[in-house]
């Protein structure tokens, strides 16, 4: 599955277009998790909707194919064309699990009617019996009680609504399954629940690949076989999630990782810097590299010319640092107090 | 202030006396059919220029607590002590003091603002011209530099204008010109972003060494108490299960389900994927 050049821009107002995702291009493997990074308002959110091709005014997707398998869709024109090209494309060929998607049970339904209503929509002479035993069938491969199917919202703890979400929107075998946050909102047990869900589904074939959109890399690391960095709009280091952990290249992927907090005894010591500065005005970015002016790193051609994107075997990065220093692991800003 | 709060802290003999504590606090919340217990007999004490925090998952009574040492909800049976005076049923003028000394921070910065007002405008609202010697000008500016922020960046700013790194520290500096003693921190950097998040614990950080705040740190994340504070409670089901200082509950944990919390958070290089390629 790989997406190309997809650029997406919001109207403004103002009549200036604000490109929040700019020329990105994201490649996801047969059966591996991807992990997709950055901080809020970079852009993570647009792309992922752009790809499962919900993008609605005032987010246009100006340009940007999608390729699955033999089959390639123009994203850029699909907006204009009707409803009865996307119904078979989202949630059987892309499915897409938004942020707060928890939240989207029905409190007056049962569980069952919503998986009812999903299966119908896209196949009309679906009987109410069909619908719940695939539902079931779906729950007891993932260990799952089926008894929730018989529950309403209310009834359910945080946790279980999350993985019911999930198991609903794969309920289709989607190819692909774009995750936008899906762990944020839950405490940490509830987490691992959910990310072990994910991995059994991927080992059974459920969906044969998932786009993971998260800021938090603890649980990218978990759960990612790649990771992307996004950074105002654009991908800024790309690879196996063991290397860009263990050997980050690109001073914004090092200053992320050392803002990580888990408990351990190195945290306990260490005093991190923090990035300074805010993220830019996607309507006005820096010129040349967009990170240039939070960077610790940053050379004089940092601000005029836009930095190469650099492939190193597996690993790809777009930093003038990473091009004068090959191989070198970006230093952290930490330090020991 | 800073020769004051550090006069005020000195003033506390060391660490038997606690600045505030809450001793065999309970709360109950009726429900159908009889009432649940939300806090359940806990006691603690914040000594000055500490940090600690209360860990927890959702429904542990965290939040509860937190409320109940602010004085905004009342307790079922226990005891509220501020400097020595037992302060869980004071009214009025008294009141009001007790809520200038103790300040606190929530979770959702963008609540807690007036959409409609410039932070300026906010932090001017009902506060007297002249404090001592120094204009209000002057206590926003320098209430401003202790969060990292200069008034340039903020006092002509809507709220929408501010990232939510930003909006979080406009609300410490808020609670800080009020000349707090405690400053109560309820999930307040659980919506930021991981390097925000990691300047706003710096801010606090900072604030207990050079103010000598006494800031109690409520999160569901191991990992942020473990950067930020000096002492940890873990509760579970409204009982706190376990305490002590940082680094004996995190690297040392006593009870079962501090180690489940502990063995649930998703460490970035122990916890990596394992791979079949």
């Amino acid at each position: 599955m790989r997406a190309s050049n997809i650029t997406a821009v919001y109207a403004a107002d103002s009549g200036q277009d604000v490109p929040a995702v700019d020329n990105v291009t994201l490649e996801v493997p047969e059966g591996q998790i991807l992990g997709l990074a950055g901080e809020s308002g970079c852009g993570k959110t647009t792309l992922g909707n752009a790809v499962a091709m919900i993008a609605t005014p005032p987010l246009y997707v100006v340009t940007g194919s999608m390729q699955i398998d033999d089959q390639t869709i123009d994203l850029a024109t699909l907006a204009k064309d009707s409803n009865n090209i996307h119904r078979p494309y989202r949630g059987a060929t892309v499915s897409l699990l938004p942020q707060g998607a928890m939240n989207a049970i029905s409190p007056t339904l049962r569980i069952r009617d919503l998986v009812h209503d999903v299966m119908a929509a896209h196949d009309k002479g679906v009987t109410k019996a069909e619908a719940m035993d695939r539902a079931t069938d779906r729950l007891k491969m993932l260990s799952m009680p089926s008894r929730v199917l018989d529950s309403y919202a209310h009834q359910l703890s945080g946790g279980m609504k999350q993985r019911m979400v999930t198991v609903i929107s794969t309920l289709l075998d989607p190819k692909l399954l774009i995750a936008d946050e899906p762990t944020s909102a839950l405490d940490v047990s509830s987490q691992k629940e959910l990310i072990e869900m994910l991995l059994q589904m991927i080992e059974m074939k459920i969906m044969r690949g998932v786009i993971f959109i998260t800021h938090d890399l603890p649980v990218l690391s978990m759960v990612t076989d790649r990771l992307a960095i996004m950074y105002a709009g654009k991908i800024v280091e790309n690879g196996r999630t063991e290397d860009l952990v263990h050997s980050a290249r690109h001073p914004y992927t090092s200053a992320l990782l050392a803002a990580v907090l888990d408990p351990t005894k190195e945290t306990r010591t260490k005093h991190v810097l923090g990035i300074p500065g805010s993220p830019p005005n996607l309507g006005n970015p820096p010129s040349g590299c967009r990170f240039h002016p939070r960077c610790a790193f940053a050379m004089p051609e940092c601000s005029t010319k836009e930095p190469p994107f650099l492939l190193e075997g597996n690993h790809q990065v777009a930093c003038w640092w990473a091009e004068k220093n090959p191989g070198v692991t970006v230093p952290m800003e930490v330090s020991v107090v | 202030m800073t020769a004051t709060t550090a006069q005020n802290a000195a003033a506390v003999p060391g660490e038997d006396a606690p600045v505030l504590s809450a001793i065999n606090v309970v709360k109950q919340f009726k429900v159908a059919g009889g009432h649940i217990t939300a806090v359940d007999d806990v006691s603690v004490d914040f000594h000055a220029g500490k940090v600690l925090a209360v860990v927890g998952e959702s429904g542990s009574g965290k939040s509860t607590l937190a409320r109940m040492l602010l004085r905004l909800m009342p307790v079922t049976s226990g005891t509220i002590k501020y400097l020595g005076k037992d302060v869980t049923h004071i009214r009025g003028a008294e009141l009001r003091a007790y809520w200038r000394d103790v300040q606190a921070v929530f979770q959702d910065p963008f609540a807690s603002f007036n959409q409609f007002y410039t932070v300026g405008a906010m932090l001017r609202r009902r506060m007297p011209a002249k404090q001592g010697d120094e204009t209000l000008d002057e206590l926003i500016e320098r209430c401003l530099s202790y969060v990292g922020l200069k008034p340039d960046d903020a006092v002509n700013k809507h709220p929408h204008q501010l990232s939510g790194g930003q909006r979080q520290r406009v609300m410490i500096a808020r609670a800080l010109m009020m000349n707090p003693k405690v400053l109560l921190a309820d999930e307040a950097t659980s919506m930021l972003d991981a390097s925000l998040r990691v300047s706003a614990l710096n801010v606090l950080q900072d604030l207990r060494d050079r103010l000598g705040l006494t800031v109690l740190f409520i999160t569901h994340d191991i990992g942020q108490a473990c950067y930020l504070a000096d002492e940890v409670i873990v509760m579970e089901n409204g009982l706190v299960v376990e305490r002590g200082i940082t680094d004996d509950v995190i690297f040392n944990p006593q009870n079962e389900y501090t180690k489940r919390l502990l063995a649930d958070v998703p460490d970035l290089k122990g916890s990596l994927k394992k791979r079949n390629d």
